[in-house]
């Protein structure tokens, strides 16, 4: 297997209080890496240093290496600007801006200096294309965004996100906040864009872990319990506290 | 006395209580149409005054107070703006922020008159600009300073973090995120609050009576160095300081002046009316 | 875009904006120390005591004479007075547009207050000359209608709008369960409305109340016009009296600077800003605990 990214001997603090611990995880090029665990495990935490997201909270640390293509993201010439463009990323609530749906497309493409009209056309119809919601709103390109349902802006984000043309994606529970039948769009979705991309997608829901992940890793108190082919996790854990949490015995 | 009787008598008296505070303040103002409305004619408002204010019109007036408003717009609104992007997007929140914020909170309730006295000390006094359109136009940008910075901060703080993460997220930078993003989604907001602030600026008196205002001077500046008519502080001269000016004349400019200020207001309760129906939609 | 440049670029930027948000913060403090540096003066000169508590000023007499208790005496009369008026019946109102009012009505007396909040003071206090103070003068059988009484009500409706404004928030912020709670325990509305709601919003109240004894105390033109002026001790509320604002805004124009005078009016700028800053200071202290509400109708 060839690794996209792997986080090599991770902590990160806040503060004073040490959230991750001596993390160690590798990320599989064009397959579905899931994290799971009870609330406040670390696995969103985890998830924003893979594009330096926490690099926008104050009074944050991280000791360590996330090497992508084997190159550090934490080294002082890397641009967390220019790897964000790489490492796109979906978070929980659905987040379009207040503007057009073309516009909010566009506007990746555009703050990265396309200009071209033409250009930018085919980039937002072939975004939305790949996140399954062309067709809905092909015909009121440039309405509100906020009109869209809530399925639908998560797959506009989606879209959003594919427009900048990222080698990998990050998603922070992106399915919380919808329901049923927009969740099994987005798996189907997430399943799909695998075949293009590395998809790291944090999760609490096991069953959908099991659904859409090849991998996926167990953390607990800040801790990576476990980490394994998704069909050995579910069926043959190791740890003890990995099949406690699968059976559910906690969270 | 039942219950049901009692809850009748209690919203009562508030309803009571309520007209018998408007509906005064209603008659008074229709009262000052009434008296000056008649006065308002085209020769009102596009003609300078003669005869020491007793014949003529207010249009000297007029352009001082139209003149000073731009001023402080000028003076106050990128400075208070960038004041505001800065503290709520660039700094970091400490013990020195806060001070600020306190600071310009307290500020925003200073007395006007003592912007006033503000103004004479330093512009016109200390730094000689003499009573000038200038020294009235910075006194009256520093009072509205602060409340172009409060209400900037406030809806700039009200833009949802999701939008920046978001834009963060797809590689935009700290700029391009606040400029393409966080300032278009604020904006209305901020011009809300803006021009109310400048609205009440254009309105005062005390501020620019001994910085700016003179009592009669027909012609138009010529540079920003002269004194100029300002309506607000005409409207006082007329009542107070001139005898025998038409009563008519002083409603009339009380009018005009209503007007301009509640015309800005207006402005501003539009932009604030739309963009209540925007978020809702 | 090169890279570099847009690094640069963006430093660029962020340093402009801290330069212009440090102009502003020293423009802000430059008020605060151009206020005390020219008020100073004139305490070293009379004595700090003699000047708060001195009963005469006689700026234009030789020597002239600097106590400045006449003019607090005036501004906390007319202010109290404006309270008197302004507290109760814009709490009042604000019940009335919260709790009672239906919503086209609501919305209607909203805009009139907020119509009424935006007229210049000026014209309050030309309305209170011309129109108010003849009818006062009449009804009391007064030799001037130019008194506190007079000067009092026309600050208590300028203050009214600022009262009603953050007191409806502050009922409005309270959370409709309350409401529920109690009618579903057979309260009436009425009931619900003076053992509950006003209770649960009453730090937002007095931070109204007091923001609207803020604005009755800064308050300039107005009372220059109808308060009658007299840098004596009030007797009655009938009297005529002169408020800290209007002294400055009357003798401003005589001054030298650096003169006597010139520091005395500091001097008051100083004692002025020393009380807004009181009544800011308890607002403030009571708006910490209810942070929901917003200070915005301030404006």
């Amino acid at each position: 297997m060839i690794n996209k990214m792997e986080a090599k001997h991770l902590d990160f603090y806040y503060k004073d209080t040490q959230a991750l611990f001596n993390i160690n995880l590798p990320v599989e090029k064009n397959a579905v890496t899931a994290l799971i665990g009870p609330s406040g495990c670390g696995k969103s935490t985890f998830l924003r240093t893979l594009n330096r997201m926490n690099d926008v909270i104050e009074k944050t640390k991280v000791v360590g290496e996330v090497l992508m293509d084997n190159k550090n993201i934490y080294d002082p010439d890397v641009d967390p600007v220019e790897l964000r463009k790489k490492v796109g990323m979906v978070f929980q609530q659905p987040n379009p801006f207040p503007i057009s749906i073309f516009d909010n497309i566009a506007y990746g493409p555009r703050i990265h200096g396309i200009k071209n009209k033409q250009k930018l056309q085919e980039l937002v119809e072939s975004s939305l294309k790949s996140a399954a919601l062309w067709d809905e709103v092909k015909d009121r390109l440039h309405d509100s965004a906020l009109g869209l349902s809530g399925g639908q802006q998560q797959r506009l984000v989606i879209a959003r996100v594919l427009a900048v043309e990222p080698e990998m994606i990050l998603m922070d529970e992106p399915a919380s906040a919808l329901d049923p039948i927009s969740t099994s769009k987005l798996e189907e979705l997430v399943r799909e864009l695998k075949n293009n991309y590395t998809i790291v997608i944090v999760t609490h829901n096991m069953q959908q872990a099991a659904r859409i992940s090849d991998y996926t890793s167990f953390f607990l108190n800040g801790k990576l319990i476990e980490y394994d082919q998704t069909n050995i996790i579910f069926t043959a854990p190791r740890e003890k506290q990995t099949e406690d949490y699968i059976t559910g015995r906690f969270g | 006395m039942s219950r049901k009787l009692k809850e009748k008598i209690g919203f009562g008296s508030l309803a009571v209580c309520t007209f018998l505070a408007i509906i005064p303040v209603l008659l008074i103002i229709a009262y000052l149409i009434y008296v000056g409305g008649p006065a308002i004619t085209w020769e009102f408002i596009t003609q300078p005054p003669h005869g020491f204010l007793k014949e003529g019109g207010i249009f000297p007036a007029i352009i001082g107070t139209l003149g000073l408003t731009t001023g402080t717009i000028i003076v106050a609104l990128p400075l208070g703006i960038g004041t505001a992007i800065y503290l709520v997007e660039y700094s970091k929140q400490n013990f020195f922020t806060t001070l600020i914020r306190i600071a310009i909170i307290n500020l925003a309730g200073v007395p006007s008159v003592v912007y006033g006295l503000f103004g004479l000390g330093l512009f016109v006094l200390m730094l000689n600009f003499g009573r000038s359109l200038v020294a009235g136009a910075l006194t009256l940008g520093f009072l509205t300073l602060p409340v172009i910075i409060s209400a900037a901060e406030e809806a700039l703080i009200a833009v949802p973090d999701d939008y920046r993460n978001a834009s963060l997220a797809l590689g935009a930078t700290h700029w391009q995120t606040i400029s393409r993003i966080v300032l278009p989604t604020a904006m209305p907001s901020i011009l809300t609050g803006a021009i109310l602030g400048i609205g009440r600026a254009a309105g005062e008196t005390a501020p620019i009576m001994f910085t700016c205002a003179a009592i009669y001077i027909p012609s138009l500046p010529n540079s920003i160095f002269d004194q100029v008519m300002a309506l607000p502080y005409h409207l006082y001269a007329v009542a107070t300081q001139v005898p025998n000016v038409p009563e008519s004349k002083a409603f009339g400019a009380a009018i005009v002046l209503i007007a301009i200020v509640c015309g800005l207001n207006l402005i501003a309760i539009i932009i604030r009316t739309k963009m209540r129906l925007k978020n809702t939609r | 875009m090169n890279k570099k440049f847009v690094k640069y670029y963006e430093k660029g930027i962020k340093y402009l904006l801290a330069l212009v948000a440090g102009t502003s913060i020293l423009i802000l403090f430059l008020i605060f120390i151009f206020l005390f540096k020219e008020g100073i003066g004139i305490f070293a000169k009379v004595g700090i005591l003699n000047f708060i508590f001195g009963m005469e000023w006689l700026p234009a007499s030789e020597p002239p004479i600097f106590g400045a208790m006449p003019m607090i005496v005036g501004s906390l009369v007319v202010t109290v007075g404006a309270g008197i008026i302004a507290i109760p019946f814009g709490i009042g109102i604000a019940m009335f547009l919260a709790e009672v009012a239906p919503r086209n009505l609501r919305e209607i007396l909203k805009a009139i207050i907020e119509l009424l909040a935006g007229i210049p003071s000026v014209v309050y206090g030309f309305i209170g000359l011309i129109v108010l103070s003849p009818i006062i003068k009449d009804l009391f059988n007064l030799s001037s209608g130019l008194n506190a009484f007079t000067a009092s009500l026309v600050l208590g409706i300028m203050a009214l709008p600022t009262v009603v404004s953050i007191s409806e928030d502050a009922l409005n912020a309270v959370p409709d369960s309350y409401r529920e709670a109690s009618l579903a325990l057979g309260a009436t509305k009425w009931e619900t409305t003076i053992r509950i709601i006003l209770p649960s919003a009453r730090s937002g109240l007095l931070a109204a109340s007091m923001l609207g004894l803020g604005r009755a105390i800064g308050e300039t033109m107005a009372v220059l016009m109808v308060a009658g002026n007299a840098t004596i001790i009030p007797h009655s509320v009938f009297d005529p009296v002169r408020t800290i604002t209007a002294d400055i805004a009357a003798e401003m124009g005589e001054t030298v600077q650096g003169g006597t005078h010139y520091q005395a009016l500091f001097g008051l700028g100083v004692i002025l800003f020393s009380m807004t800053f009181v009544i800011n200071l308890i607002t403030d202290l009571v708006f910490a605990k209810t942070s929901n509400i917003q200070r915005g109708a301030q404006l």
